[in-house]
């Protein structure tokens, strides 16, 4: 199933940058360029192969770790790639952390004080989130905290050669304009999974044999609830790739959107078309981790099998 | 809002989602209509030496770095999301709502190959969509709008789908059946229309969303083009000019944020009213 879906995403990947756009040779070489060079270039770049034996070459590449090299750089695509992932990675992570400890937090403060004050002042907060564009609250936290109180640079990341703590402060504000909306939807989740699972009659066992309502929250009521949020987490992962793309390029960081993105600039078709293979196959390979995590949380899956 | 007051009253108000979204989503579509007929300004007229004004009788939120009045650009801009939001959200309902109620009529396999190709599809956010498209043809509106609305299928397939399965083993079906209707005249007037109240929430929530990936599309360039306003791109022409006029990096995010809000609101109340057995859960 998996590997179906990288299968079926690498082919439209390939088919809709190579076989579709015009030339890649042409366009390295300007309007101007002679059709004898063009062809040249084509040759060199092997574009005159026939599709499906470029198609082979590239997957058989990509499995040796083999990227190629950059129409626009001439510099292996590999490196390229290792030097964006070495941004966008910590980043994902540092964004799915605040994430989760924001959502869990506000998720089940709402469900304990469920229809009370702090239940309203959570969905407001979560609605409010989730209507923010993070692009736009990114320029916020700028404005704020980079132009006002000059806690933190503007943009641009002084690499992790600078030591880790400059590194990771570069990446503070990118992390919460990233993890305020995904944390605003896994709220809702949360709130929703915890106050069905609290209906439950093993909840209300629980209860009558004494146990505190904290004591039966924490740890009847988390565990149980944790399935359909897991599910929302993997499902939410793609969108935070797509939203590093985009908060990237309000810092300038030169994660692996801003590669994608100043490649499309560069017209460099391989580099674009396997760093999105590269984000697909993330997108995939966490969907499927968690699809491992579930027998994890929940023996009775294990069972079933 | 429980007993009898709340009752008597008429729905609306005992879905205060529903009212605040009603009323921020009609002020977005009427500033989109409103800036068809006037605008205080034109959004095109350059005046360099107006540039950056702060607001003032003329120019009632002031005026960007090239003189135009923010106010005009705002309503414009309005237009140009509604737009980009109608057309992207068809798209995804007119083609995932056939191929869902394909799917729920047919069983097997042909079922089997659209909910793969749904699974497939997820894995593309609209964005990155959007910059496989751009790559390919240069950045246009055009390619936004697709974006979006191929992201908008697989939503809306699943959605139709999981719905119609639910009628299709409902007893009038089996009366129709027996009625001698085929297959395509059972999906088309007894299913479609039982499941359109869960299809119109939908719609109004992935509008939210389209409006969101339009702002965003925009913003990184591959969307709207200048000179057509759209508030995806004021903000990116702000973002050049934090230090001298932080004001405009403002506007333009609260007019998509509160458009946003109103459509989600808009969406969940919409679904409290359609299905009350959900809202006592809430």
């Amino acid at each position: 199933m998996f590997l179906a879906t990288l299968i079926g995403a690498s082919v439209v990947i390939f088919v809709v940058l190579e076989v579709l756009p015009g030339n890649a040779a042409q366009t390295m070489l300007g309007p101007d360029a002679t059709p004898q060079t063009v062809a040249a270039l084509a040759h060199k770049l092997g574009l005159d192969r026939p599709p499906v034996e470029r198609y082979v070459s590239w997957i058989a590449g990509l499995a040796h770790g083999d990227f190629g090299l950059s129409y626009a750089y001439g510099t292996p695509i590999a490196d390229l790639i290792e030097n964006g992932l070495a941004v966008s990675l910590p980043l994902a992570l540092l964004a799915m952390l605040l994430t989760t400890a924001l959502a869990l937090g506000l998720g089940i403060l709402a469900a304990a004080h469920h229809r009370r004050l702090g239940d309203l002042g959570a969905m407001t907060l979560s609605q409010v989130g989730i209507a923010v564009p993070n692009f736009w609250l990114a320029i916020l936290l700028i404005l704020f905290f980079a132009v006002r109180l000059r806690w933190f640079a503007a943009g641009g990341f002084p690499g992790w050669d600078a030591g880790v703590g400059p590194a990771l402060k570069a990446l503070v504000l990118p992390a919460v304009a990233l993890a305020a909306v995904q944390a605003a939807i896994l709220t809702r989740v949360i709130r929703a999974a915890v106050l069905d699972v609290m209906r439950e009659d093993f909840v209300r066992t629980a209860r009558a044999k004494g146990l505190s309502r904290a004591a039966v929250l924490w740890r009847h009521v988390l565990r149980n609830a944790l399935i359909p949020v897991v599910t929302i987490m993997g499902l939410q992962f793609a969108n935070l790739v797509a939203g590093t793309v985009v908060v990237e390029n309000v810092f300038y960081l030169p994660g692996l959107g801003r590669l994608v993105f100043q490649s499309i600039a560069n017209r460099d078709g391989v580099v674009v078309r396997d760093a999105i293979m590269l984000l697909v196959v993330m997108v995939v390979a966490v969907n499927f981790l968690i699809d491992i995590l579930y027998l994890v949380i929940d023996p009775r899956l294990r069972a079933r099998r | 809002m429980s007993g009898l007051a709340g009752h008597s009253r008429p729905s609306v108000f005992r879905h205060p989602s529903l009212a605040v979204g009603a009323a921020l989503t009609a002020l977005f579509v009427l500033a989109a209509a409103l800036s068809l007929v006037w605008a205080p300004h034109s959004p095109f007229d350059i005046d360099v030496p107006h540039k950056l004004a702060a607001p003032s009788a003329a120019h009632w939120l002031g005026t960007d770095a090239f003189g135009r009045d923010v106010a005009s650009l705002l309503l414009v801009g309005a237009q140009n999301s509604l737009l980009v939001g109608v057309v992207a959200v068809a798209i995804g309902l007119i083609i995932g709502a056939a191929l869902g109620l394909l799917a729920a009529a047919m069983g097997g396999f042909p079922e089997d190959l659209v909910m793969r190709l749904a699974d497939f599809a997820f894995a593309f956010p609209a964005v990155l969509s959007a910059i496989l498209l751009a790559a390919l043809f240069g950045p246009s509106v055009l390619d936004a709008i697709l974006a979006i609305g191929v992201f908008n299928v697989p939503v809306f397939a699943r959605v139709t789908r999981a719905a119609a399965r639910g009628v299709w083993t409902r007893d009038f079906i089996l009366a129709a059946r027996a009625a001698g209707s085929g297959t395509l005249r059972i999906s088309l007037e007894h299913i479609l229309p039982n499941i359109l109240p869960g299809l119109t929430v939908q719609a109004t929530i992935q509008f939210a969303t389209a409006v969101l990936a339009e702002a965003a599309l925009s913003y990184l360039g591959l969307g709207t083009q200048p000179p057509q306003p759209s508030w995806g791109r004021m903000l990116n022409d702000a973002q050049t000019l934090m230090f001298q006029a932080p004001q405009l990096a403002v506007y333009p995010g609260l007019a998509i944020a509160l458009a946003v809000l109103g459509l989600n609101l808009l969406g969940d109340g919409l679904n409290d009213l359609l299905d009350p057995r959900l809202a006592r859960t809430r």
